[in-house]
């Protein structure tokens, strides 16, 4: 019998801990998948981060180094540029990239650092339970906005993807989402495509996806993947935030 | 060859097989920041990174440490705090790594002159969590060169953060050196441990989170084992006219070498006074100490701040003998006389000239 659905090499013989309905779950699978395919098991390292998707080690048959919160993109820096011909990728939650590690994330931008980034953004502290992430939108309920984010006493939610891209070193940012079968798809062509970029030698890349966290939002599954289509992409916009693989001569079409 | 210390220390680094370096301005040691640019600048293996912070600095040695080759960091006292986190991230994933601190006046920002106000934080672990890193304290041109080699030894073979605390006048001081022959980094023993990629091998992690209590107390008794045997291994201390000493000084760093300057001037009035001068400041000598203390009665630390590594002596001597100190913070030098009139009130206030 033809076995037309499996596990991806790169993922570990292991259940997944995340919540039912987590977008955690399907994005590591889109990654696992994507590193079989493009034949790298043997030469990527992946940085995960302090949140819920701590425990990527669990799950990822590959290399793995821990980073303090917040500092996977200094620490992917290390590992690429001891590492030259490797490929290394970090996985930061919203809180990680675009709290707490805001000036690592920036300045490996700029440096424009060979690697790649999955930004998981699902607008809220996960593993911590709930409290305002810099991507809550207005008037998000959180364990810390119990009103609603408020965007004099809380700020407004922070689109860190558009101003990577103000940087020069970036080359390819993405913003996508886990919600529907659709979106998942594309999901998976811009993260193939942001490793593509950096196996070109091309780059920066970033792929941040919209991903539901129904435990926090207080949702349902399905309610929380329709609230991402609702009411996330209106502060989030999902399109392709920066491109400039053709401009850099390779082929615009890495995906 | 004649170099200041910050240049020592820098090209120390490079001779030890460090191609890579991360760092932030800070003074009193951005020359050795700036040595290292130029340094690895004309290597082709070199890498070097003005990072944007301390903390991204840190953490980028992190990174070329899990890939298994020597990287070093550097600054001074306020940017060594922020370094901690990853000292302590360091630690907990046993990952070598050499870190030099130009000590200068604190708390706070303080000031740049030189001072020793960081023995504590440096001896102490400094970040979070329950462990130590080994901390070298060179007191010459010389010291600083070898030290750093040593360092990068130290590192590898113990899976460990090595701290070596120098300060601002250190680095300014002007001394002729002779340097070991450099390392060829691919000429290092290759390291067992390393994410380099898993091909033809299981996967590795390289991680701090451990969240079982019973693993992590594991993990912290194994940790406990491995610093037990550096306290074996590598406590080593100088000896300066300590053979027929009635009063021995006990002095690191800048200090020390003030203090060999107050112990000729006092010798020459016939005063019986030797200098201990501990060169490994974690795992304190402790040893060397008792051993002495079996003949000498008196004991004085001099510091470069308020008493910090008197608290080691005190705990090594549990009260057996007299411990007098002399302290200056905030980025005072003493001058040798100064110190020769201390050592003197206590000479004869003990009654020592007459003992024996
Ligand atoms: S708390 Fe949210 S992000 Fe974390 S595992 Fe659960 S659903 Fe996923």
């Amino acid at each position: 019998m033809k076995k037309v659905f499996g596990k991806p090499k790169s993922l570990k013989d292991a259940v997944f801990h995340y919540c039912p309905g987590c977008g955690h779950s399907i994005i590591h699978r889109l990654v696992a998948e994507i590193i079989d395919e493009l034949n790298i098991e043997e030469k990527v390292i992946g940085v995960p981060p302090a949140g819920c998707a701590v425990l990527a080690y669990d799950y990822f048959d590959i290399d793995i180094g821990e980073s303090p919160h917040g500092r996977g993109a200094a620490v992917a820096t290390g590992l690429k540029r001891a590492l030259p011909d490797r490929i290394v990728f970090t996985y930061q939650g919203d809180g990680d990239i675009a709290a707490i590690g805001t000036a690592e994330t920036i300045h490996a931008a700029n440096r424009g650092e060979n690697i790649t980034v999955i930004f998981v953004n699902n607008g809220v502290y996960g593993m911590t339970g709930g409290q305002m992430a810099p991507t809550t939108i207005i008037g998000q309920i959180s364990t810390t906005t119990p009103g609603g984010r408020n965007e004099k006493r809380d700020g407004a939610p922070i689109d860190l993807s558009e101003m990577l891209a103000l940087t020069d070193g970036t080359v390819y940012i993405e913003r996508t989402a886990v919600d529907t079968p659709k979106n998942i798809i594309r999901t998976k062509k811009a993260i193939k495509k942001a490793f593509r970029v950096q196996m070109a030698g091309l780059g920066f890349s970033l792929v941040e996806v919209l991903s539901p966290c129904p435990t926090n939002l207080k949702l349902s599954p399905v309610q929380a993947n329709e609230w991402i289509g609702s009411t996330m992409t209106n502060y989030f916009p999902l399109k392709v935030i920066k491109d400039k693989v053709g401009k850099l001569g390779a082929s615009p079409h890495l995906e | 060859m004649l170099l200041r210390g910050s240049h020592v220390f820098a090209e120390a680094a490079v001779r030890a097989g460090c191609r890579f370096y991360f760092g932030y301005p800070i003074t009193p040691q951005n020359e050795l920041t700036e040595y290292m640019a130029n340094a690895l600048a004309s290597l082709p293996d070199g890498v070097f990174i003005q990072a944007e912070s301390e903390l991204a600095a840190i953490n980028m040695v992190i990174g070329v440490s899990m890939a298994g080759k020597r990287a070093m960091t550097s600054s001074s006292s306020p940017g060594i705090s922020l370094k901690q986190e990853g000292i302590s991230f360091l630690s907990a994933m046993e990952l070598p790594a050499v870190i030099i601190n130009t000590m200068r006046g604190g708390p706070g920002l303080g000031n740049i002159a030189a001072a020793q106000g960081d023995y504590l934080q440096a001896t102490r672990g400094g970040g979070h969590g329950d462990y130590r890193t080994i901390v070298l304290a060179p007191g010459s041109g010389q010291e600083m060169a070898d030290f750093t080699r040593m360092a990068f030894e130290y590192a590898d073979r113990y899976r460990i953060p090595v701290i070596i605390l120098g300060d601002g006048m250190m680095s300014q001081m002007m001394e002729p050196v002779e340097f070991p022959d450099p390392i060829d980094p691919k000429s290092l023993p290759p390291k067992p441990w390393v994410l380099d990629g898993a091909k033809d091998r299981p996967s590795r992690i390289i991680k701090s989170l451990i969240l079982d209590t019973s693993a992590m107390e594991e993990h912290n008794w194994k940790l406990f084992r491995k610093y037990e045997m550096i306290e074996k291994e590598i406590s080593q201390v100088e000896l300066f006219l300590t053979d027929d000493a009635r009063l021995v000084v006990i002095a690191y760093g800048t200090a020390s070498r003030i203090t060999k300057g107050a112990i000729k001037r006092v010798r020459e009035m016939g005063l019986k006074v030797g200098l201990m001068s501990p060169k490994t400041l974690w795992p304190f000598p402790k040893r060397f100490l008792l051993e002495m203390s079996r003949v000498v009665t008196d004991f004085l630390v001099f510091e470069m701040s308020t008493g910090q590594m008197l608290e080691d002596v005190k705990l090594s001597l549990e009260g057996r003998r007299r411990i007098h100190f002399y302290g200056r913070p905030g980025g005072i030098i003493s001058t040798p006389d100064e110190i020769a009139k201390v050592i003197n009130n206590i000479y004869f206030k003990e009654g020592l000239e007459t003992e024996g």
